[in-house]
Formats: structure tokens, sequence, C-alpha cells
């Protein structure tokens, strides 16, 4: 499929290829099975240009937007999509960052990131806060200059090894929503600590910890746009980062894809290779048709948040990407390691990571229930609004 | 600081066939790389110049196809490369090869150091790199395995030599010329900055004329190197058994036999 990809667009898949093929896969066995954080990965990431694509030139990056994002991610997501989180996750940190902080916030933290120097993380999700992430507990009081932080955020990507952490907390209990800020915390902040690395079925080169906050004093400088603006400044980000798990999604069932046509061209059964058989290729047929559309689908969503210079308007299509991208990618990689037979159970073959790692797509920045609400919402608020 | 590093184009693959009637290499359809260990002078150039500042230029002598090894170092992120060019060139051995490279050189001015790779994987000899020394006569160190320290003010570099059994400790003035081997590093990747570079680079061309060359040092006219047969060996899979009552006696016979083919003496 051509997908028109500008001379550009088409150096990121290379670049990213390439760098996914010589350092990410001779390490990616290791870093799963000791559930080790790749930072010998992640720096040569931004010596090769690729943890800046979506920020602007003028901060450091390249300013290639959500689909050089996409591309990227999804070419080292075919290879291990939990070594390409370590980006992606610092793209969801990044993005409150990017589209709602001062100037001065930007240039302080984006050209770090945009060279792969410091790693973001978005601190949202709490033990009682998850799908109603809105409904969190951690507070931020304010005394004089300051706010005074103090809860544990859950889950976090990224947590203990990136410097730069996006956190939201309730600043106005009696507001509701419009009662949530966001700030900007580094790590090495006084009351600011982590909790212990989870044990994780897949992604597990990704590192999750708890951020735990006691009495941490942040100066209202620290502050992201202006105080009650928590929830805009959440749910834009994830409208604008949802594409990037697509992607992940989509390189995940690419990857597992390929893996499938060579085994199946080259395993024998009954005297013939099992690609002669039809069963076997109805369903490489099936997954290739699958993630094309996936492709399209996404693809056509980063344009469209590209060219309107930001996600506001495409709720409904960057969930749509995610939704459907991420089921096909659990889809594949478990008809993956079906067509891998007894192979595919075994680790010495990469499938059966590729699967544990697809199931993360269908949970993480909404699980694929609340996308299809969104979506939903977003169908019934443009019928209505037609009126 | 600036770094000079020669690369050499060659064919992407060991599997390279031999025209028999022309006794040439068949280059027709063959991918065309950098030379493999020539990848390890680049990145070494470039941590030095991360380290000290300056500026890497590459070097390479062949036909203009081998622009696209000049651009592909570009992209790992050299300065500038440089492509001496010309019919008259056609010929050369590795004492032509090492003098046009060395007159190339000193046409680019001022360098601190040039590395080149430990040999190429077509040719094989060693022998360009020590040449270009030789001609420039400047030192050199064959087989570096680490840069140890450089200091720029006394202008005096300290390397590690690989030997077969073990490393030695060497260290020599600037400018100085390097051979590396692959143990010194891990060669990076393209990086999209640097693909983006490239993708506009045009290389500077010197012909024979620029360089200032003297007609009887280049070419085949420079080259005093006959080539007079160049073939792949044939294993012929002919077997021999040796028959004999004792072990002592299979032993002997098979001596003898190594002894009449002057294999032992
Ligand atoms: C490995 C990992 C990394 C993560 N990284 C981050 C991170 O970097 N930052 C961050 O903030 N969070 C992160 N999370 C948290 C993640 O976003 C949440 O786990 C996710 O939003 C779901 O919340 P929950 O786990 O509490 O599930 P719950 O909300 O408890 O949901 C349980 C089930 O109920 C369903 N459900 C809930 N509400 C509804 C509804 N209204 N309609 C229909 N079904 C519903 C869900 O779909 C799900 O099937 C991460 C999680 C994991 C596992
Ligand atoms: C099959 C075959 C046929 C040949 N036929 C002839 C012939 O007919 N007549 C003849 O005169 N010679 C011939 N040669 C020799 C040929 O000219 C040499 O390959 C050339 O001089 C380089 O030597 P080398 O490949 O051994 O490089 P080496 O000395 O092994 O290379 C060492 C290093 O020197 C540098 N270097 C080498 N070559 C270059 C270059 N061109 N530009 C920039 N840097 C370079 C690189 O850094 C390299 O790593 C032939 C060689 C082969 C393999």
């Amino acid at each position: 499929m051509d997908y028109f990809l500008t001379e550009e667009q088409q150096m990121i898949v290379d670049t990213a290829k390439d760098f996914a093929h010589k350092v990410i896969k001779p390490v990616r066995e290791e870093h799963d099975e000791n559930q080790t954080f790749p930072w010998e990965v992640v720096k040569k990431m931004g010596e090769a240009g690729l943890c800046g694509l979506y920020i602007p030139e003028k901060y450091g990056g390249t300013g290639l937007g959500i689909l050089g994002l996409c591309l990227a991610v999804e070419e080292m997501s075919k290879v291990c999509s939990a070594i390409a989180l370590s980006m992606a996750a610092t793209g969801l940190g990044t993005f409150p960052i990017l589209l709602f902080s001062s100037e001065e916030q930007k240039q302080k933290y984006l050209p770090d990131i945009a060279s792969g120097k410091r790693l973001a993380a978005f601190g949202l999700t709490e033990a009682n806060a998850g799908s109603d992430a809105l409904g969190m507990q951690t507070t931020a009081v304010k005394d004089g200059d300051y706010y005074i932080l103090n809860g544990t955020k859950q889950w976090i990507t990224n947590a203990g090894e990136a410097e730069i952490y996006s956190v939201f907390a309730v600043t106005d209990r009696n507001r509701g929503s419009r009662g949530l800020s966001a700030f900007i915390i580094e790590k090495g902040t006084p009351g600011f600590s982590f909790g212990k690395k989870e044990n994780k079925l897949g992604i597990r080169a990704s590192a999750t910890r708890e951020l735990v906050f006691q009495d941490c004093k942040i100066h209202k400088s620290a502050m992201i746009d202006s105080e009650g603006k928590g929830a805009i400044i959440a749910v834009n980000t994830l409208y604008t980062s949802r594409p990037g798990v697509a992607a992940q999604a989509l390189g995940i069932a690419a990857g597992a894809l390929d893996e499938s046509i060579n085994y199946a061209r080259q395993r024998k059964q009954f005297g013939q290779t099992i690609s002669s058989f039809q069963a076997v290729q109805h369903m490489l047929a099936n997954m290739a048709t699958e993630v094309e559309a996936a492709r399209a689908l996404l693809y056509a969503t980063a344009r469209s948040i590209d060219k309107a210079g930001d996600a506001k308007g495409f709720a409904k299509e960057s969930a749509m990407a995610k939704l459907y991208c991420s089921d096909v990618a659990m889809k594949v990689t478990t008809d993956a390691v079906q067509i891998f037979g007894g192979y595919g159970y075994m680790k010495e073959y990469p499938v059966e990571k590729m699967m544990r790692d697809a199931k993360i797509t269908q949970i993480y920045e909404g699980t694929n229930q609340i996308q299809r609400n969104e979506i939903a919402a977003g169908l019934i608020k443009s019928a209505a609004s037609k009126k | 600081m600036n770094i000079v590093v020669s690369i050499k184009q060659v064919p992407g693959t060991t599997k390279v066939a031999i025209n028999p009637a022309t006794n040439t290499l068949i280059r027709a359809g063959v991918e065309a790389i950098i030379n493999p260990f020539d990848m390890y002078a680049i990145e070494e150039a470039i941590r030095l110049r991360e380290k000290f500042g300056g500026k890497v230029t590459c070097i390479t002598m062949g036909p203009p196809q081998a622009e696209e090894a000049l651009k592909s170092a570009i992209a790992m992120g050299a300065d500038d490369g440089i492509l001496i060019s010309d019919r008259a060139f056609a010929g050369s051995d590795t004492l032509a090869t090492s003098y046009t490279l060395a007159m190339g050189i000193k046409k680019f001015g001022q360098f601190d150091i040039i590395l080149t790779g430990k040999q190429a994987m077509d040719g094989d000899t060693a022998q360009v790199g020590p040449g270009i020394a030789q001609w420039l006569n400047i030192p050199f160190i064959a087989w570096v395995k680490k840069i140890e320290d450089v200091k720029e003010d006394a202008k005096t570099i300290r390397v590690e030599r690989m030997m077969d059994d073990g490393y030695e400790v060497l260290e020599g003035p600037l400018p100085i010329l390097l051979s590396v081997v692959k143990e010194i590093n891990e060669p990076r990747t393209e990086s999209l900055r640097g693909k983006m570079k490239a993708k506009n680079f045009k290389a500077t061309v010197l012909s024979a004329k620029d360089i200032e060359a003297d007609p009887d040092f280049i070419g085949l006219r420079g080259s005093p190197t006959i080539v007079n047969r160049v073939f792949v060996p044939v294993r012929s899979g002919k077997k021999e058994l040796v028959e004999g009552a004792t072990v002592e006696e299979k032993v002997s016979k098979v001596v003898a036999s190594l002894r009449e083919s002057k294999l032992v003496n």
C-alpha cells in the first residue's frame, strides 16, 4: 500500500527500522527476561534523532508531528514495543508541556526531551482512579507561592527512570473536574519518591512504578497553564497521545505478521510447508488485511491531527485508532502464536512476547471500553449538533 | 580538532565473483557499502569530535558512485566528504592509491588525526593506511583498539594497539595516522538529522589535476604491482586413504606425503 509518505517521513521509517534491527533486536529478550530498563538503547535513540519527532524545531525537535511520532513508534514496535515505549510514554508525559505550558517551561524542558537526554512520564492514574481518572485523590494544597502535594499515582510508565513528570492533583475538591490541576515535577524534588517496580505480563523492559508524594512542596511556577485546567490538559493530552499507543499496537501486529509469514514458509509438516495449508493461508490473509486497515485508520487520524494543528477535533478518531489497532494487535499476535504452534509458545521465538506485549495496548491510556464510550459520545454529540 | 577518515567503498558481500577473462571483480548488481572496518574509523572520529570539538571529513578515492559512501558517512554524523575521482586513477595499486589519498589529504589542509580501517574487506592488504602515512611523512599506529587520551596542547596521543596476546600502550605526536580494529567501538546507526543532511549533500570532487598529482605516481603508471592471476581457489574434493598395519606406519606415510608436496620439511 502506498501511504504517500514524504521523503522526510520515509527517512523516519528507514532510520527507525535500521535502529530497531541493529540496536534494539539484539537486546530485547534480555531486557524482557530481566525486566531491566534499556538505558543504553534510549541514549542511542536520542542520537539517532528518534526522540524529538513530534517536538517543534524551535525546541530542538524535528517538527514532524504526530505522524512522525507514529511512524517511528510503529517501526520500533515491530521489533520491541516495550523499548519503543520509553520514547512513546515520554511523549505522553511531554504533551501537557507541549500543548499547555508557558514558553518558559517549554524552553526549559523540551530541548532535553527532544535530544533524548531526559525522559518524561505522565502521572494520572491512582489505585482507586483508573478509568475514572478524574476521581483522583491526590491533593495539591495552596500554601503561599507553593502547593503541597500528597497522594500516590499508580502504574506510571517510565517512573523512576524519567526526570520530568506531568502530575495531576486535586486543587479544589468542591469544583469536581474543574478542581484539578497539572504540575511539572522533577525527579529529586524533596517529598517525591517512587514505589517498587511492578512485575508484569508484558512490556517488561518498560518501568512501571508508583509516584509517591508526601508533603511535596512545588512552586506555583511549576503549574501547567492555570489552576483548574487539569482535566482539560489530561483529556487533550490523551486525544493527542492515543495515536502513539495505536502505532505501538500496529507495530506489534505488523511484526507478528512478518514473523508468521517467514515461519509458515519454512516450517514443514506432512512433507510440505505449512504455508501451503489453506487454513494457515487464510489466517495470514486476515492478519494482513487487518494490519493494513489498522494502518490506514491510524495514518489518516495522525494526518488529520497534524493538519488541524491539534487533536481537539479528533477525539473520536483518535479513540478509534487506539481501539482498532490494539484489538488487531491482540488478535494478530494470538494468531501468530497459533501459526507457530508449540514453538510459538516458547521463549526462543519472538511471538509469545509480542502476544504478551500486545495486551497492554487494550488497557492503558483508556481501556478499549472507555474508547468505545468516547467514540459513541462523539457520534451522539455530532449528531445532536446537526439539528 | 581536524579529523580525516579515509573510507573505501566495497561490494556489500564477501562473495564477489571474478571475471576469469579479465581478472577483474564483477561489480555489476552488487550493492556497494562502506568497508565495514572503516565504519569503526568514522564512529571513532565522531566520538573524538564530540569530545574535543572540530570537524570530521571523510575522503574516498573511487568512481563517481563512491559519493554514496560519503553520503552514508554524513548520515552517521560526519561533517564533510571529499571524493577523489578521475579516470587517470584507474588501475591503481596500494602504492598509487595511498599516494593519491595522501595528495588529496594534503590539498584538504590542516589535520590532526587521520583514521583508516584495519584493512579493506575486498583488497585485504592493509597497506593503504601505512602508505598514506608514509607519503605524508607522519607516524602511523596500526590496529588501534582504544584511544586513551589526546593532549591537544602538547599535541600527543596515547592509544592501545591490539596484539595477538594482549595490547600495547603507545604514545605518539600529532598529526598521526591510526588504523582501527573493530574492538574500538560500536558504530552508530544513521540518524534522522544526518539522513536529511545527506540528502542534499554534494561531495567536493577532486581530480588528478586538483590534487596536483604527479602523473608518474598515479593510476596504472604509478602502480608497480602486477596482478599475475586472480582466481577463486577450487576445492578439488580429492581424498586419499592411507593404508598401513600400525598407526606408526600410517603416520610416517602421511608425513612422507606432506614432505613430498613441500607442505612440511
Ligand atoms: C503497564 C501499565 C502502564 C500504565 N502507564 C500509565 C501511565 O504512564 N500513566 C497513567 O496515568 N496511567 C498508566 N496506567 C494506568 C492505565 O491507564 C489504567 O490501568 C487504565 O486506564 C484502566 O484503569 P484500571 O486499571 O483502574 O481499570 P478499571 O477502571 O478498574 O477498569 C476495570 C474494567 O472495567 C471496565 N470499565 C471501567 N469503567 C467502565 C465504563 N465506564 N464503561 C465500561 N467499562 C468500564 C474497564 O474497561 C475494565 O475492563 C498504566 C497501566 C498499566 C497496566
Ligand atoms: C580482486 C582485486 C583485483 C585488483 N586488481 C588490481 C589491478 O588490476 N591493478 C592494481 O593496481 N590493483 C589492483 N587491486 C588492488 C586495489 O587497487 C586495492 O584494493 C586498493 O589499492 C586498496 O587496497 P586494499 O583494498 O588492500 O585496502 P587496504 O590497504 O586493506 O585498506 C586499508 C584502509 O585504507 C583505506 N583505503 C583503502 N582504499 C581506499 C580508497 N580507495 N579510498 C579511501 N580510503 C581507502 C581504508 O581506510 C581502508 O580501511 C586489486 C584488488 C583486488 C582485491
